[in-house]
This record gives C-alpha cells, structure tokens and sequence, in this order.
C-alpha cells in the first residue's frame, strides 16, 4: 500500500512538517516500504498476548506535589534560552489569527 | 605510551603516584582532538573550561581528595545535557542550546572531579546508526576514513577509540553505544533500563532510553557504572536496588558459567562470513575454560527490527514535538504566525532521518492507526522478552556478534532506509527488553575492522555481563 500524496500532507501538517515537492514524492515511497516492512508482524498471533508498557516492573512511582523553587542564576539561565522575549516575559506569535 | 593513550585504571593510577598532572592528561587529550579534528568527532571543545577542571583535580589530588574519576578527562554525547556547555544534540533547532543543568550521571561524574573535554557528534537525537544523519556532518572511523564509526554514538566511539578521551558517556536506546563501540573496537554497556538516570538525556523513545559508558576496557566500564548507576528522584523508572561493586567483582572465575549461544543470531542472511567466523571461535574458546556452551533459541528474534522500527519513530514523533522553536533553541524569523513557527523553526533545524521518524510516528499514533501499529508492536514486544526469560532459566548470559557486518563506507547504506534498520538487528531485542548488553572488542577483519562480541544479561545483571565481558578482554 503506497501512501498517497494527501495523506503525507496531512501527517506532515499534523507533524508540524513543511515538506517539498520532491519530499513528498520521498516520503512517500520510503514511508510506504518501511509500513509494508512492518506488515510482517501481522503473521504473529498475539490475540492472548497483554502488551508491555514498561519493564522495571515498578509501580506506582510517587512524590509529594510541592512547588520546588528555581535560584536565581538558574532562572537567569533559562531567562536567556528564550527566543524572543520582551522583559522577563517569553514573546509568542499571537495564538488566534485575529 | 602517550599520556592521552592510557585507560581510564592506568590514568587513575598515574595520577595516584604522581606519575603526572591532571592538566598534562588533559592537555594531552586536548591536542589529539585537534589532530584528529577531521574524524568530526567532536560538536563542542570545551578547552578553557577543561583546563580550569583539570587544574582543581590536581589541587584535590594534591590535597589528598582524590577519587576513582578525579582528573580524568571525559567527553560526553551531544544529546545528553551539560550545564553551562552548548548541548544541540547535533540538531540545528538546538544550535544555540546553553542547558542550565547537568544530567544526573553527568553530574555525578563532575563531581568525582573528571574533567569534560566536550560534546561529542552524534546521529541527530540519536537517530540512525551510522553517525551520517549528523546536521554537523558525518564522523569518519579511525580504522578506515572512509569507513562510518556506527552510531549514534558514534562520536563517542571515536574519541575514545582515537584516543581523544579517556571515556565518554553515551545513549543507547535500541544500539547506539554497543554497535559504534563495535565497529570502533571498544568497550560499551546498554545498562539495564532504569538501572542509571536518564533526566537530562535528550528523550528519543522513553521506554528504551539508555545511558552508559563507553571507554577502553570493561574494567574501565565496571568503574564508570559504580558511579554512574543509582536511583535518581529526577527519573521516575529508575531502581532502588542497590549499585554493586563491580570493578570488585570481575575476576570471577567463569568456570560453571552456563552461556547461552542463540541460533537466530547466527542465521541471519546477508551476515558477514568473516564477523561470524571471529565470533564462533571466540565463544569456541570458551570451552577449554569448563564453561557450559548450551544453543538456545529465541524465536521471535526477527520480529524485534519491525517492533523497533514502530516503537522508536511513534516514541520519537512525540518527544520531538517539544522542539518547536518556543522556549529555547533557535527560531525561525521568517514567521508571520504560530503555526509558522513551530513548522518553520522544524522543518529547517531537524535533519531528514528525524523528519522521516516523526513522519513514520506520527502516522502510527493516528486515528485508526494505533492499535494496528503501536499496540500491534507492545504485544510482539512482549513474545520477544518471553523468549529472553525463557532463556534465562536455563543460562546465565548470552553471547552473539554485536554487528552482522563490520563498520560500512560512509553513504553506503544512506539511501536504504531498511538496509540501515537492519543495522541493528542482534542490539535491539535485548532493547526492547530492558535488558543489560555490553560490546566487548574480540578480534580485526583481514582489512583492519573491529570486530565485537555481546554478551546480554538477565535484568540487573550487568555483573554477570562484565565478567564474562572481562573474561574475553583478558583472556590473551
């Protein structure tokens, strides 16, 4: 089953993905043989077989939920880490078009 | 022997008797890299910085302070995180990347007092297994230029391979330490998963994600992971048992030793004849020692390239959607939107194998998708950590090639998607089942290449993995 080009499109819009032309035509062709590829674990009966979500066997991992404050130089630190910023404040595109 | 040549026992004993300074070692080092520069093993120098780390290790030394890792000089894998260092992950969208924090083991190694070199080059995010998916270029293999170092760790294997750095700490989520570490011809350990920290290593596919040691020997190893291993309350899955002695525990004797040999790994079509012949003679050798060769089989072996190739690009599409150009890294100025600058900041700072990833991942985790894909793949996942315990009611360890081939030209495999999966077709199923796995150095092809051998665990069980590990290494 080869993936159409709409169908890429819409993987890539929902990947946040700008793809070209010849990318497309790419992705296509190397997406659709690593799916056919993987098709083969369809010849494994796996009807009476629980999934594995994890394998430390741990469970029920947890911790108080306090607020643990940052010092100063840290917050400094990721202060500069931001793109834009105006102030102490992180700038952003506006989130509604208009 | 040159300073920069020495393991990391040797370096530890030099410093110990005074035989030289932390800042000759380093310095030592520091100059390798920059003849070596061309082998593209490094991302970051951190030359100024390391020097300043290696001068307070000899004043420690000097006072008396000095522990296993003091003076060492280290290099780590650029997707691990390091505080104050530039850490990209050998992604564009991370170019300018300064993390505000060490990663656990980075930090508990810095605090032995070892001294970071720099940032080593790696597939971006960990994704591939040739060190070419590289936005900062592809790394060259010191035992033939025109030869990939395997990856991702890949420049990991290289400075330490090329003798740039004493040890370097590396990821390993389905083969990124044990293949480079073979085709380069060193020591690298796969720890149990939950065995060592992952917080500060940059997420690839969450329940795999390893971190370990790569280095000269695996006596060299043992000592890493003792400082290296521990329950961490930074990451959730890590174990609370308590971290063994190891580098105490090495010199056992394997006599008694039940080593289990699976079939599946050596049937494999297209495997190299020389690899496998190196590989056969060396567990031959086993014998005259009283250890217990017994063939096993692990059936679902040939499923554990397709489970991977579903779990890591779905795990990845999803951890990768943090890098979006918002809060750090580097954002595109071309938007005129929101929606342009997550697309955008993406589309230009992520290499073709992640886009591919999170392509494949994506559409995997999709509506009506999932339980085809993802959930189709946990269930094999399941059948394939069956047959190792199984196997391990009846053995204590298991040994196979680590490769099927040894190290590729460089573009050789880069236009075959499959080709390249195939690449870690006997590292991934003991990934997939959290199980420990180490690649120890066991012989040369005619033309020069490495060849290693693995020897995979029962969970928890690196000691048994060192030992038999450490057996091969010496046994000359």
């Amino acid at each position: 089953m080869k993936l159409t080009k709409e169908q890429i499109e819409q993987i890539a819009t929902l990947a946040r993905l700008e793809l070209s032309e010849a990318e497309k035509e790419q992705y296509a062709t190397q997406l659709s043989s690593v799916l056919e590829y993987i098709d083969m674990l369809n010849e494994v009966d796996t009807s009476s077989v629980e999934e594995t979500c994890q394998v430390t066997g741990l469970e029920d991992v947890v911790r108080e939920d306090v607020v643990v404050s940052t010092d100063e130089e840290t917050r400094q630190k990721l202060l500069t880490a931001f793109p834009e910023k105006v102030g102490n404040l992180l700038k952003v595109k506006a989130v509604f078009d208009n | 022997m040159n300073l920069n040549e020495l393991t990391l026992v040797q370096a530890h004993k030099g410093l110990q008797k005074k035989e030289c300074s932390s800042v000759e070692l380093t310095k030592a080092c520091l100059k390798q890299i920059k003849e070596k520069a061309h082998l593209n093993a490094f991302i970051t120098v951190c030359e100024e910085n390391a020097m300043q780390e290696a001068k307070k290790a000899d004043e420690l030394i000097a006072e008396g302070k000095q522990q296993l890792l003091t003076g060492i000089p280290f290099s780590v894998k650029d997707a691990i995180c390091t505080k104050d260092i530039r850490s990209t992950g050998a992604a564009k969208i991370l170019d300018n990347y300064v993390p505000s924090f060490d990663a656990t083991v980075v930090k508990k190694i810095r605090e032995h007092g070892a001294v970071l070199l720099g940032k080593n080059n790696t597939d971006t995010f960990g994704h591939g297994a040739s060190n070419e998916h590289s936005m900062y270029g592809p790394v060259k293999n010191p035992h033939d230029e025109t030869k990939v170092p395997g990856g991702s760790s890949g420049g990991s294997a290289v400075s330490v391979a090329a003798n740039m750095a004493v040890f370097s700490i590396a990821e390993d989520t389905g083969g990124s330490i044990r293949q480079p570490a073979a085709f380069c011809g060193i020591a690298g350990l796969r720890p149990s998963y939950g065995r060592n920290s992952r917080y500060g290593a940059m997420a690839m596919a969450s329940s795999m994600d390893t971190i370990g040691p790569m280095a000269k020997t695996v006596e060299d190893i043992a000592i890493l992971m003792e400082v290296m291993a521990g329950q961490d309350e930074h990451d959730a899955t890590t174990v609370s048992q308590s971290v063994p002695k190891y580098s105490e525990l090495l010199d056992q004797d394997i006599k008694g030793k039940k080593i289990g040999v699976p079939k599946e790994y050596f049937e494999l079509e297209g495997m190299d004849s020389e690899t496998k012949q190196i590989i056969e003679q060396q567990i031959d050798s086993m014998k005259s020692q009283g250890v217990k060769l017994v063939e096993v089989s692990l059936p679902h072996t040939k499923y554990a390239i397709p489970v991977y190739y579903i779990l890591v690009p779905s795990e990845d599409s999803s951890n990768m959607g943090r890098y979006d150009g918002i809060r750090y890294g580097v954002r595109t100025e071309e938007a005129s939107n929101l929606f342009d600058i997550y697309t955008k900041s993406r589309t230009v700072g992520m290499p073709e194998e992640v886009k591919r990833r999170i392509m494949i991942g994506t559409y995997a985790l999709s509506a009506g998708y999932y339980d085809a894909y993802y959930r189709k793949a946990q269930k094999v996942r399941t059948l394939i950590r069956r047959d190792f315990d199984r196997v391990f009611e009846q053995v204590d360890v298991l040994v196979t090639p680590t490769s099927p081939f040894p190290a590729f030209d460089i573009g050789g495999k880069k236009d075959d998607v499959l080709a390249m999966y195939l690449a870690d077709v006997f590292v991934g199923p003991a990934a997939l089942a959290g199980l420990p796995a180490l690649n120890v150095p066991v012989g040369k092809t005619s033309t020069g290449l490495p060849v290693g051998l693995q020897v995979i665990g029962r969970r928890l069980d690196e000691v048994g993995v060192l030992q038999v590990g450490h057996w091969f290494e010496t046994k000359q």
